[in-house]
């Protein structure tokens, strides 16, 4: 059923307050609205990372719903075995399926989980990864990752990140993965959408969120969602989705705002925007535009 | 029978039971809902974080002070500017 | 009251495949590693042929088997996997979240050298590597005690009062590729041996967190209790392998040979058989044989009664702890002894490394020398290598 109004979702909270983020944190505001739009019977998969470590602070626990983490690199695997498990156990009248939801950052993501999210993907479990992205190692005092992009700065990268972000959705679109999308929290009824259709569809699918992190980000926290709505406006990060390998780009954004402007928020990004480093923030405004026009043409050669 | 409560085991039965702890001790800014303007339509409830938003049997929008952390998100995001952050008295 | 069907020739791997089958194991998930491999093999053949009903997911590393091992067991399933060495390695992390979680996961270790240089032979190193993951640790000696050790491991693991993995270990290659005749039960006999306990797990009716991080306010209570069961699982060997169908194939912690040897020599594993021999045929009244099945939780105190009469013990690791004041066994059984107020001379003899497979020769060779260096050194602990530079080193 499609998410029209807000409450259509209001009373299926996953997640208790009382736990541990950080105030005007985005994962939270990603990971709560993802649970508000499931449908159930389902049970959470997280790995290693400020989800985790913020909601389940021992003897409490911030889920409303059936969780587990086990490690960091490894939840795609421990959710294969909870996926293929359930379907013996209702064959053989001892348990019954559950859709199966990983929600984990983009260090259990894009680098140390990537194995175990590949191995998944090959096999075809029937299951939805979520990613909400915050663009480092938050959990671990703000280290660079895979998904950091160009130019930012983190405690690993104090002159600024020289590569750029890597491209999971293509990585998961190479998989095969019925269904890859792209999703932002101020954007929720898309996001809630986006959630209802990946579970509807049997297979591996993802979907990868944008989560600001104010702590890592140096922004204010108030600002959570005017920088993922910024994000989008400037083609940062691009809400598309791409089904049976057909793109469709969601929001189309054909006057983007100055990148300066989402750039200037936070403070990550204050050493790209010296003078001295223009030919980094020229690299960087490069990877949005080749990442746009890219899927343009993709958009364009496989239109749904 | 799943739960076992004799068994010393790290999981948590209690479902949810954060909702136990206060964390209101984080917030230097209180939003205060302006009733005149404001047409409960949940837009802070969603970007709300915790959640620290609810609608009580009224339907109207409100605080749970005691989980507010004071981000301040449902003030920068409301429609109709019906929330204002106000400091706390120390 | 148990029935035996006719004996099956069967390897230790095909043994430890058949028994999972019978087991009637909902879940399994490994990956290819010598020499475990057959193992895998012949459950996938279950699996693909319906004798078994149950899912196979064939993962893309150790570390994932083990992870999704666990995902499978909070569901509440019957779960199984199996791998050696590197492999075995590989999921050193996950094998303490699977104590930690408390799964009752059971895995075969069909036991090999860890690189390097590379080797895919027998030894014990790789368990060895994980010995204080708080899994239980049995060590089969043949086919037909791998096959009865798995059934009985299913048992042990989910006994409500335990729910922690079990490894059998089975030598890489001189029991896990050896045929032997296996005796083995009616497929209804296991199936009523193994009943379904309920246990905590995952389900959207009742919503547990499971892996939740603890502060040092509680993670030493959590680890101070998992020892506590494990200890527990130790002493219900007893009662349950007392409900094993099969009496002469019950789980034993430790068993003896030649009683009256003044002279025990401890081993774990197929190279028990080869000093069982060497004392049957050669006349060898002197020495007892003390063959451990449980390595942890370690049986001291059936060891200390084991070794009431002994005036010497030869300790027989397959595995070096470089750095150690002695291989595993060797202290365990030093500290055993200490523990017991024993003062017995002792002979640390590490065997076998890299699959150089102690012959009868070798081992009459060692037992020939062990008076000797017991004597020499009088009550102190000395060292051997057996099987070093082609002899006793």
């Amino acid at each position: 059923m499609q998410v029209s109004k807000l409450l259509d979702l209001y009373g299926r909270e996953g997640l208790s307050p009382g736990h541990s983020a950080c105030q005007g944190c985005g994962a939270t505001i990603a990971v709560r609205q993802v649970l508000l739009a499931a449908e159930p019977p389902y049970i959470v998969v997280s790995p290693t990372g400020c989800l985790e470590v913020i909601s389940t602070p021992y003897p409490y626990t911030a889920w409303r719903v059936p969780w587990v983490h086990v490690a960091f690199e490894n939840a795609a695997a421990v959710a294969s075995g909870i996926e293929a498990a359930l379907r013996v156990l209702e064959r053989k009248g001892l348990g019954r399926r559950h859709k199966i939801i990983v929600i984990g950052g983009d260090g259990g993501t894009f680098d140390i989980g990537l194995q175990a999210i590949s191995g998944a993907f090959e096999r075809g479990h029937d299951l939805l990864y979520v990613c909400y992205d915050n663009e480092a190692y938050m959990n671990t005092g703000i280290q660079r990752s895979a998904a950091t992009p160009i130019g930012s700065v983190t405690t690993t990268t104090p002159a600024g990140k020289r590569e750029r972000k890597k491209d999971i959705v293509s990585i998961l679109v190479s998989h095969g993965s019925p269904y890859v999308a792209t999703a932002s929290p101020h954007l929720w009824k898309d996001l809630a959408n986006k959630v209802r259709k990946a579970q509807s569809i049997e297979g591996p699918t993802f979907l990868h969120i944008v989560a600001p992190c104010p702590r890592g980000w140096y922004y204010d926290s108030s600002l959570t969602i005017k920088i993922a709505k910024l994000a989008v406006e400037t083609r940062v990060f691009p809400i598309y989705e791409v089904e049976n390998g057909k793109y469709r780009i969601n929001y189309l954004i054909s006057r983007p705002r100055p990148v300066e402007e989402y750039l200037r928020l936070q403070s990550r990004f204050a050493y790209l925007l010296r003078p001295e480093n223009a030919a980094l923030l020229e690299e960087f405004k490069r990877w949005v535009e080749e990442r746009w026009n890219q899927l343009l043409k993709l958009a364009a050669a496989f239109p749904p | 029978m799943s739960r076992r409560p004799e068994l010393l085991i790290p999981i948590v039965f209690e479902a949810g039971n954060t909702s136990l702890r206060k964390v209101a001790n984080w917030r230097s800014n209180r939003p205060v809902i302006e009733r005149r303007l404001c047409t409960n339509c949940l837009i802070c409830w969603i970007y709300c974080p915790e959640p620290a938003i609810y609608m009580d049997n009224a339907g109207n929008v409100q605080i749970d002070y005691d989980h507010c952390k004071g981000c301040g998100i449902c003030a920068e995001e409301c429609p109709r500017k019906a929330i204002k952050m106000v400091m706390e008295n120390v | 009251m148990y029935s035996l069907t006719s004996s099956r020739l069967m390897t230790g791997n095909e043994a430890v495949a058949y028994a999972v089958k019978q087991a009637d194991v909902d879940f399994i998930s490994a990956y290819p590693i010598t020499p475990q491999t057959i193992i895998v093999e012949r459950l996938s053949e279950y699996v693909s042929s319906g004798e078994v009903d149950a899912e196979f997911v064939p993962v893309e590393s150790e570390h994932s088997a083990l992870s999704a091992c666990i995902g499978a067991s909070l569901t509440g399933a019957r779960v199984f996997t199996s791998t050696s060495s590197q492999g075995l390695a590989l999921m050193h992390e996950v094998m303490y979240i699977a104590s930690g979680l408390r799964c009752p996961i059971v895995m075969a270790v069909a036991n090999r050298a860890l690189s390097a240089p590379l080797n895919i032979h027998g030894d014990h190193s790789d368990i060895m590597g994980s010995r204080d993951s708080g899994w239980v640790l049995i060590f089969a000696e043949n086919p037909q005690e791998v096959y009865d050790y798995i059934i009985q491991a299913f048992r042990l693991a989910e006994h409500p009062e335990v729910l922690l993995p079990v490894a059998v270990n089975l030598d890489g290659f001189t029991v896990s590729h050896s045929s032997e005749p296996v005796a083995v039960l009616e497929d209804a006999v296991v199936r009523s041996y193994l009943p379904r306990n309920p246990r905590p797990r995952l389900e959207y009716e009742e919503p547990s967190s499971f892996g939740v991080f603890a502060l040092p306010s509680h993670y030493f209570e959590f680890k101070v209790e998992q020892e506590r069961v494990l200890r527990r699982a130790g002493e219900l060997v007893e009662e349950i392998s007392r409900a094993y169908p099969n009496s002469h194939g019950r789980l034993v912690k430790l068993s003896k040979f030649n009683e009256d040897g003044r002279i025990a020599v401890i081993c774990m594993g197929g190279t028990t058989g080869t000093v069982r021999h060497a004392l049957k045929h050669h006349g060898l009244e002197d020495f007892s044989l003390i063959s451990l099945k449980l390595f942890s939780p370690f049986p001291g105190k059936e060891l200390l009664e084991a070794l009431s009469e002994a005036e010497g013990v030869v300790v027989m690791d397959r595995a070096t702890s470089p750095g150690a004041a002695l291989p595993p066994l060797a202290s365990n059984v030093a500290a055993t002894l200490y523990e017991g107020g024993v003062s017995l001379p002792l002979l640390s003899v590490v065997y076998g490394l890299g699959g150089r497979e102690p012959t009868l020769k070798m081992v009459l060779e060692m037992l020939d020398k062990a008076e000797e260096r017991l004597r020499a050194r009088g009550r102190a602990v000395s060292r051997m290598y057996l099987g070093y530079g082609g002899g006793v080193a």
